[in-house]
């Protein structure tokens, strides 16, 4: 038995009304791609903290290269040879990748010698960096790229990724995963945080599963299938849902080459987007996030009104000069990626919350009837199954995937005509987001036309009929679900298709 | 053309008040802390410097009292804000209030007194060049200081890893806290820090601007410093551009005044106030420039661990 | 070492408990303060605390204080609800009584009871004017309206100099800066004779009830606030920023102008540079103190009446400066903020290290 490079035991760690870990032991082995699965929610990201030294555990005791060790800040991880690629990234927009880089190194080089060995590095690894631009000039893959070199540089023993291809197209993966093979080959462990069951079959030789916040299982990955491996993760088989095939019905949405210069110095310009929504289907919008998603939502809700009103039609309706209230007379209802603070205010209760986009429990003149609003609360939370302590419990007090339960809940009972969702199961747990995805095939089948933009392929793929990508600010033909291929999403996301009108004339007839 | 080296002078002068303010609160600002209590601190520090140079006779100990109140005060401000996360615009607001009432309720014994005579200085043989010399050298150190402090302070942001990281934490906080940097206390030490000149700016008021103390008599000075950091778009040089250029404002009504033009007094009393509001609009008006130029996480509170 | 620790819910009790746990310490601070002067504290703590209550006319005087500074934080309620931060309620007092003060001048022997109306009417019209220039500045240019209000208050402080001191100033008035007193037939009501409290009482206590049913009540009402609790998500429910912004100014000006009215058309009787008191910015800690909440407003407007009567009589029968008024209000809201933090943490000993094991 070689000697543990890393030894966690008997970790607990609380927050106040949850316990995010309790009693967790893990082991890594010194060269070896380690992965740590759970689905959201099960703890991962606190256990990745405390080894990293972000998070003080409550209980337990940490074991590096066989000596007890106390990491009290990511500093001392650094120097012991901990070192962390985050997901949502610590990096600076207006500083340059050096710079950035710089900072997540401890003090003894300059700047100029750093650069020196960010380009070194970068050249080693087949990652293309340059030193000198302002972070917020790069794409997301680009950022991802400054955050892995920052912690080659500490000449690690162990590199810890969380949840790191959640922002990369399927060729971006396979080049990450060229980089990882080389550490593990020079002796280098890894820590590999995530819930995509492929990958981590393809990358680790040891997995600890993690569910609710305790270790439910250890194995090879490579001698488990997607299934076992899932079994462990939640507890059981994923659900799969079939949907019917079914026709659409008549044209709901339309978008008629839209081109929209950014707002937002940082965002992405539109381009001569073409779209298409039937009454009885779903459309999936695939993309990585930075390409344009967000820009488009804004148009399609009202929230940028910028739009002739041409260029977006419902039925026989111009809507693109028209805000968000008039769009929800209209019948258009929209969930957006972020819950707290644009779904739903997070001091406000439910009950509240409901006014955002709900006008039923209001009276003549604006008049807020509260017993209505109470009422209509109430039965939101009991048909969408949500957790909460009543219709004034504030929306912050709710869990990731009872809030989202909500607020599809919310959008959902008003009948829309138009269903738009953005990530609608991010962060929320396997249950919840079963539930959600049945819904979403609910509508559709009782006659709404409904767009998904999904980070998550394997969600398209599921709920699906027909699929855009959209990368650049461009957005792809459709592609029936049928005819659909990882492969060919990934190069689609690179830009690469073939632009053929014959596509939407298909789909305009 | 004496009179145009006086107004040079006295442009100088004025605009070394708003660039020490104004200095100041651009360090706390890029490690991303709006404190609108420059105009309080300012108050206090003016009667603190007035009443330890009357007490002590010295102006150095007056300067350092002046810092001493402006760095008291802001450090209260600061462990409000920063560890009990209580709202920055309320208590920077609380503390411009709470220092006006202050300083006019410990000011009162000190109103008519007088500070012993001032020193005239000037940089000898520099000062005899014609219209230059009474014009740029027969200053106060104090001026020459400033100057010296906006180099340094550049320096220090561009050029030196603790500027570094003081504008990291400006721009993304939870980043700078995720890599392991003590956020907190480095905003701290910026708003203590930016405190000090607002103290020192106060105190030069009293001491040597205009060598009296009446309630209120920064009149606005610290707000106008804040408009000032916005006007130069959080850059050190720009700030002391901006100081002069506002400096000289306010010494043009005393010579148009003088100058018999025919305006009501109040009229051109008022025109420092009514540039600053000009120059806000002008400068504001493109959100996205403002946006890439400040620092991002200005006014928005940090909570580690969330 | 102690430690703050997050609530998972916020705490209702210390909702309310607050503001009177930050006057707890404001009077034991008043309480060293006297001490330390060399006064008697409690005779202190009464000049505070038991003399503004004292009779029916000591009352009176609490009330006709109250008024101007209830209204006042009606209007910035509205205004920091909405996340917009009118610092320059006192300019919008001035300009309102400016232009109260300019139509009641227009007034001669024979002019009918009607005026009244015209002059706070013109009182309203003026703030709303002047905080409009606020939201304009704001709307347009994104112009700061903290700073920008608070330039307007000099500047109209400026006006209100040049006026009293030039065009309006009393011919027969021994070149005092200050205008002809105006004639009785334009000044406010009072409601009982012996007191000064005038129509401007009830007028309060209404717009603190009609804030009450706008904000809590009505659809408007929540789509204000929303702008301010979470921008975006107004942006996404489509509530217009635009409108949140000019109401909240128009509304806070239009109270602090009326309020400025009903001061010149009432208490003070003419135009003077004085009449700027400080309401506009004593108002602000009306508001905080009152939890932006008309009903907690009406009690702190009351509260902040009595350390002004309070400083008033502390000059005159203990010889402490008037500013002492300013003291105490300052530390009021000092010591409200920092109590607040108790509504969303819990404070706790011992330090924030693992307690066993490695760490």
């Amino acid at each position: 038995m070689t000697l543990p490079l890393l030894s966690l035991q008997g970790i607990t760690k609380r927050y106040p009304g949850v316990v995010a870990n309790q009693d967790v032991s893990l082991t890594v082995l010194p060269g070896q791609a380690h992965a740590v699965l759970g689905e959201n929610g099960a703890g991962k990201s606190t256990l990745m903290k405390i080894i990293y030294g972000s998070v003080k555990p409550d209980e337990g005791q940490v074991f590096f290269e066989g000596r007890p060790v106390s990491i009290r800040n990511p500093q001392e991880a650094r120097k012991l040879g901990i070192s962390m690629v985050f997901q949502h990234f610590s990096l600076f927009d207006t500083l340059t990748v050096a710079e950035n880089v710089w900072l997540g190194l401890d003090k003894t080089l300059s700047l100029a010698q750093v650069t020196e060995r960010i380009v070194a590095k970068a050249s080693e690894y087949g990652l293309d960096l340059e030193p000198d631009r302002p972070v917020h000039t790069l794409s997301v893959g680009e950022m991802q790229r400054v955050e892995i070199i920052r912690a080659l540089l500490t000449e690690p023993k162990l590199l810890i990724l969380d949840e790191p291809t959640s922002v990369l197209t399927p060729q971006a993966v396979e080049k990450l995963f060229v980089v990882l093979h080389k550490l593990v080959s020079q002796g280098v462990s890894i820590l590999y945080i995530s819930h995509k069951l492929h990958e981590i079959r393809a990358l680790c030789s040891a997995c600890t599963v993690l569910r609710g916040g305790k270790v439910t299982g250890m194995c090879d990955p490579r001698e488990e299938t997607n299934a076992s491996l899932s079994r462990l993760m939640i507890g059981a088989e994923p659900p799969t849902l079939a949907p019917e095939p079914r026709t659409p019905g008549a044209l709901v949405l339309q978008v008629h080459g839209l081109s929209l210069p950014k707002q937002d110095p940082f965002g992405v310009d539109l381009e001569a987007v073409r779209l298409q929504v039937r009454a009885g289907e779903v459309v999936g919008l695939a993309g990585v996030s930075g390409n344009g998603q967000r820009e488009l939502l804004w148009a399609l809700s009202g929230e940028d009104r910028r739009a002739a009103p041409q260029a977006i039609t419902m039925g026989q309706t111009p809507v693109g000069a028209m805000g968000p209230q008039s769009r929800r007379r209209l019948g258009l209802h929209f969930v957006p990626e972020e819950r707290l603070g644009r779904g739903a205010v997070p001091s406000l209760g439910l009950a509240h919350n409901l006014l955002l986009t709900r006008r039923e429990a209001l009276g003549t003149g604006g008049w807020i009837r509260m017993d209505a609003l109470s009422t209509q609360a109430r039965e939101i939370i009991a048909r969408f199954k949500v957790k909460a302590n009543g219709p004034d419990a504030p929306a912050r007090s709710l869990s990731g995937g009872n809030l989202q339960k909500f607020i599809v809940g919310r959008e959902i009972s008003a009948q829309p005509t138009l269903f738009i969702v953005s990530q609608p199961t991010w962060g929320v747990d396997v249950g919840a987001a079963a539930q959600i995805r049945s819904e979403i095939l609910a509508l559709r089948d009782a006659g709404c036309a409904v767009l998904v933009v999904s980070e998550e392929l394997e969600e398209l793929f599921e709920i699906s009929d027909r699929l855009h990508v959209i990368a650049k600010g461009r957005l792809s033909p459709s592609m029936a679900r049928a005819d659909a291929t990882v492969a060919r999403i990934g190069e689609w996301m690179s830009g690469l298709w073939a632009v053929s009108a014959k596509e939407d004339d298909h789909v305009a007839a | 053309m004496d009179a145009y080296a006086l107004l040079i002078a006295a442009t100088l002068n004025a605009g070394t008040v708003l660039a020490l303010a104004s200095l100041g609160l651009l360090i706390n600002e890029k490690a991303g802390v709006l404190n609108l209590g420059a105009e309080g601190m300012m108050l206090c520090a003016a009667v603190a410097g007035f009443a330890t140079v009357v007490h002590t006779g010295s102006d150095l100990l007056g300067f350092a009292a002046g810092m001493g109140a402006g760095a008291l005060l802001a450090a209260i401000f600061g462990v409000l804000v920063i560890w009990l996360g209580t709202n920055q615009y309320a208590t920077g607001l609380a503390l411009s209030l709470f220092g006006a009432g202050f300083s006019a309720f410990a000011g009162i014994n000190y109103v008519q007194e007088k500070l012993p005579e001032r020193g005239h200085f000037a940089i000898p043989g520099l000062a005899d060049i014609p219209l230059v010399g009474p014009a740029l050298f027969e200053h106060h150190p104090m001026v020459y200081l400033t100057v010296a402090m906006c180099g340094a302070l550049i320096w220090f942001l561009y050029k030196s890893r603790a500027g570094l990281v003081l504008r990291a934490v400006g721009e993304s906080p939870d980043s700078a806290h995720a890599l392991g940097y003590p956020v907190r206390r480095i905003r701290l030490a910026a708003v203590v820090v930016g405190g000090a000149l607002c103290g020192l700016s106060g105190a030069y008021i009293s001491v040597v601007y205009t060598p009296l103390w009446v309630e209120g008599m920064v009149a606005g000075k610290g707000w106008i410093a804040l408009a000032l950091t916005t006007f130069a778009t959080w850059r050190p040089a720009r700030v002391l551009l901006g100081a002069y250029l506002f400096g000289g404002v306010t010494m043009l009504q005393f010579h148009l005044q003088g100058a018999g033009v025919d305006v009501p007094s109040q009229m051109l009393t008022a025109l420092p106030y009514l540039a600053t509001i000009v120059v806000l609009a002008l400068i504001s008006r493109n959100p996205a420039w403002i946006r890439v130029n400040m620092p991002a996480s200005l006014g928005k509170p940090f909570h580690p661990g969330s | 070492m102690l430690r703050l620790e997050p609530r998972a819910q916020t705490s209702r009790a210390w909702t309310w408990g607050s503001p009177l746990l930050a006057l707890l310490i404001t009077v034991v601070v008043g309480v060293l303060l006297f001490a330390a002067l060399g006064k008697d504290p409690w005779r202190g703590l009464q000049m505070f605390f038991w003399e503004p209550l004292k009779s029916g006319y000591a009352l009176g005087e609490l009330m006709v204080k109250a008024t101007p500074l209830l209204l006042i934080a009606l209007g910035l309620a509205v205004c920091f609800r909405s996340n917009v931060w009118n610092i320059g309620a006192e300019g919008q007092f001035i300009l309102g009584a400016i232009c109260a003060g300019g139509v009641a001048l227009l007034a001669g022997k024979d002019t009918g009871r009607w005026i009244v109306v015209a002059v706070l009417l013109a009182g309203m019209l003026g703030g709303m004017l002047w905080a409009g220039v606020v939201a304009w500045l704001r709307d347009r240019f994104h112009a700061s309206e903290i700073l920008v209000s608070l330039m307007l208050v000099y500047v109209a402080t400026m006006l209100l100099g040049y006026l009293v001191y030039g065009p309006w100033k009393d011919p027969a008035g021994y070149n005092f800066p200050q205008t002809k007193t105006f004639e009785a037939v334009t000044l406010v009501p009072r409601l009982l004779s012996g007191s000064r409290v005038s129509l401007g009482l009830p007028l309060a206590l209404l717009a603190a009830a009609g804030v009450w049913v706008f904000l809590f009540r009505t659809r408007a009402g929540f789509a204000q606030q929303v702008g301010g609790l979470a921008p975006d998500a107004a942006r996404y429910a489509g509530f217009s920023s635009r409108r949140a912004l000019w109401t909240a100014l128009l509304v806070s000006g239009g109270a602090a102008g009326l309020a400025g009215g009903l001061e010149v058309a009432g208490p003070i009787g003419q135009l003077t540079p004085y009449v700027p008191a400080g309401y506009g910015f004593a108002a602000i800690i009306v508001a905080f103190v009152g939890r932006l909440h008309p009903f907690g407003m009406v009690l702190s407007a009351v509260l902040m009446s009595m350390f002004y009567i309070g400083g008033e009589l502390a000059q005159s029968r203990l010889g402490l400066p008037k500013s002492i008024t300013g003291v105490f209000q300052g530390l009021l809201l000092f010591a409200l903020l920092a109590c607040d933090t108790l509504v969303n943490y819990r404070v706790r000993w011992g330090s924030t290290q693992a307690r066993q094991g490695a760490v």
